[in-house]
């Protein structure tokens, strides 16, 4: 393909589940270093384009290029040959994702979930791995909380383990899948403010929120899908403030009203 | 209404609340009963000659008694168990596999031996020399009939073993009741599996694991949780299934040599009761070992407290019965 392809280059992907169609063509490229931000109302399709980059879910159209790398197949002789599953598990190692419900592993500790993949999948030795778990932990300001088990943390700062925990295998691309959504409004911040750092240090963030301040201030770029398809796409201020379509116009006011209701109830 | 909480630090703190409890009559009642009971219970031992309590405890430690134990009840309850839940879990993944012909293999070894009483499969093990008189060969599949196909001599044969040897004595036994407790392990570790949370595997494979390191990693060690305690029971009714190994025949077992020495010396009951006291003390053992278990494997999940808790003991559990405050 071309020299200079970017990080995430989806052409035309579409997915469906049992015969319900919840990708109709998705175009989206990313390029490294960029920022982008998912938005729509649930049931749009977000979450599992997410899913699709990583493959977690097999798409049934289209392509995904991550690297420079079609995802879950390779061509040869004009037809797609399906990876191993090795193979697959290889592609996903560059790839790193946060989950809404955390996913810490229960049965270890903070840093254990931290060294887990750099020692049993990437062959690290013991010593080494926990001394970058902790390392990583301190980045995400939980230095105190490596021996602590999952339960024994708030959910924000399972979150937050769960961060470095993808950060660990050192990814070129980091997923979020409404990493706040499961969190109580206080502890949102500390986990947003961990995740603009990582914006800051030059990562490729595809994140999928409902955070608009977030979107407003870190992203490069908003993308806003609807039922399956991208509505418009652009510059933060752009699309937030100055949509040009009418569900995203819905979408943002139906936004804003909750959240004036949160402020109005806080208050 | 922020004004309120300024003063607390001149109010006293309270004394710690001293009230009198909820009072349960009713269970002192009980106790009263079960107490008449047992003391009529303990009479009957110590003043009923048939149970004559010296022979009982002579017979216990009888060198062939305590070759039976070792032998056939602990060994065989040991190997059985060791087959069957390392052949059980590996069932059980290929069952949940999502290769038909895995999956297959482990239905139908299931649905077999869950069907097959114990002793009838313990019996067959035992007769399954009468297949094999020449001996049981190991070498190439159908090796002798392809040598006759291609006109030369020899069947192919690494090895000769006799198979009565083989399976009709205590190995025979281990692997006839491993296999049998495979089929039931099978069964508690798929449910354990899918109690764990899909988001786990989902995390596992998304940091670049293979479906088997995240099953050997991440599913197992949470499952464990879940199939411990059955396995537990399973391990305590391997014990006591240990007595049917009498339908090889194995006599080298505690029950069976207890049963003989009953019958030489004409002390039937005292001989049961020694079997009784040496079950009652492997299966003790067993329930230490199980909740060792369950507090290793409830490890982040805040189940190693209630473990602690629920191993209190019988004389913890009458004091919080009668709401005693000691």
């Amino acid at each position: 393909m071309n020299a200079v392809m970017p990080l995430v280059h989806a052409v035309n992907v579409h997915k469906d589940f049992h015969g319900v169609e919840v990708l109709k063509g998705i175009d989206i490229d990313v390029a490294a270093g960029e920022v982008v931000c998912l938005l729509g109302p649930s049931g749009s399709g977000k979450t599992t384009f997410l899913r699709c980059i990583n493959q977690l879910e097999t798409i049934q159209g289209g392509r995904i290029w991550v690297d420079g790398e079609l995802a879950g197949y390779v061509e040869k002789g004009g037809r797609l040959h399906r990876l191993g599953e090795k193979q697959i598990a290889a592609q996903r190692r560059e790839i790193g994702m946060v989950f809404q419900r955390f996913n810490l592993f229960p049965h270890m500790t903070a840093a254990e979930n931290v060294m887990e993949a750099p020692v049993h999948v990437g062959g690290t030795h013991k010593a080494e791995a926990r001394k970058k778990a902790v390392a990583l932990l301190e980045r995400v300001g939980l230095e105190d909380k490596c021996d602590a088990y999952p339960s024994q943390l708030s959910g924000g700062q399972q979150q937050r383990v769960a961060i470095a925990r993808a950060l660990a295998m050192e990814p070129k691309l980091m997923l979020f899948d409404e990493p706040t959504s499961a969190l109580d409004p206080e502890l949102v911040g500390e986990v947003l403010s961990v995740m603009r750092e990582l914006a800051e240090g030059g990562m490729t963030m595809i994140v999928v929120t409902h955070e608009m301040s977030f979107a407003r201030e870190v992203a490069d770029r908003v993308v806003f899908m609807d039922s399956g398809v991208v509505v418009e796409q652009g510059a933060p201020r752009e699309v937030i403030n100055n949509p040009q379509h009418e569900r995203t116009r819905s979408f943002l006011s139906r936004i804003r009203e909750e959240e004036a209701e949160h402020e109005g109830g806080a208050v | 209404m922020s004004e309120s909480t300024g003063d607390t630090e001149d109010r006293e703190r309270p004394g710690t609340i001293d009230a009198v409890p909820v009072r349960h009559p009713g269970r002192w009642v009980v106790v009263a009963v079960i107490a008449v009971l047992a003391a009529m219970f303990v009479h009957l031992l110590l003043t009923n000659e048939a149970f004559n309590w010296s022979f009982v405890f002579e017979a216990m430690v009888q060198s062939p008694v305590l070759r039976g134990l070792f032998m056939g009840t602990i060994l065989g309850t040991l190997g059985s168990m060791l087959i069957g839940v390392t052949f059980g879990i590996a069932f059980a993944v290929m069952r949940l596999s999502s290769n038909p012909v895995l999956s297959g293999v482990a239905w139908v070894f299931t649905w077999f031996f869950r069907a097959v009483p114990r002793l009838v499969l313990l019996t067959i093990m035992g007769a399954l020399g009468v297949l094999f008189p020449k001996g049981m060969a190991l070498g190439f599949p159908f090796g002798s009939q392809l040598m006759d196909l291609l006109g030369m001599s020899g069947n192919l044969t690494f090895v000769t073993l006799d198979a009565n040897q083989l399976f009709g004595g205590l190995i025979g036994g281990i692997i006839g009741l491993g296999l049998s407790e495979a089929a039931y392990m099978a069964e508690i570790a798929r449910a354990g599996i899918l109690s764990v949370d899909e988001g786990q595997r989902e995390a596992a494979s998304a940091l670049g694991m293979s479906n088997g390191k995240a099953m050997r990693r991440v599913v197992l060690p949470q499952a464990m949780r879940v199939i411990v305690p059955p396995t537990g029971n399973e391990t305590i009714a391997m014990v006591k299934d240990t007595s049917l190994l009498i339908g090889i025949p194995v006599i080298n077992e505690l029950f069976f040599q207890l049963q003989s020495i009953g019958s030489r010396t004409y002390e039937t009951f005292p001989v049961l009761v020694a079997a009784v006291i040496w079950y009652l003390l492997i299966c003790s053992v067993l329930m230490a070992v199980q909740s060792r278990l369950e507090t290793y494997f409830g490890r982040g999940v805040g189940a190693a407290s209630r473990a602690q808790t629920r191993g209190g003991g019988l004389f913890a559990r009458v004091r919080s019965m009668t709401g005693g405050t000691s």
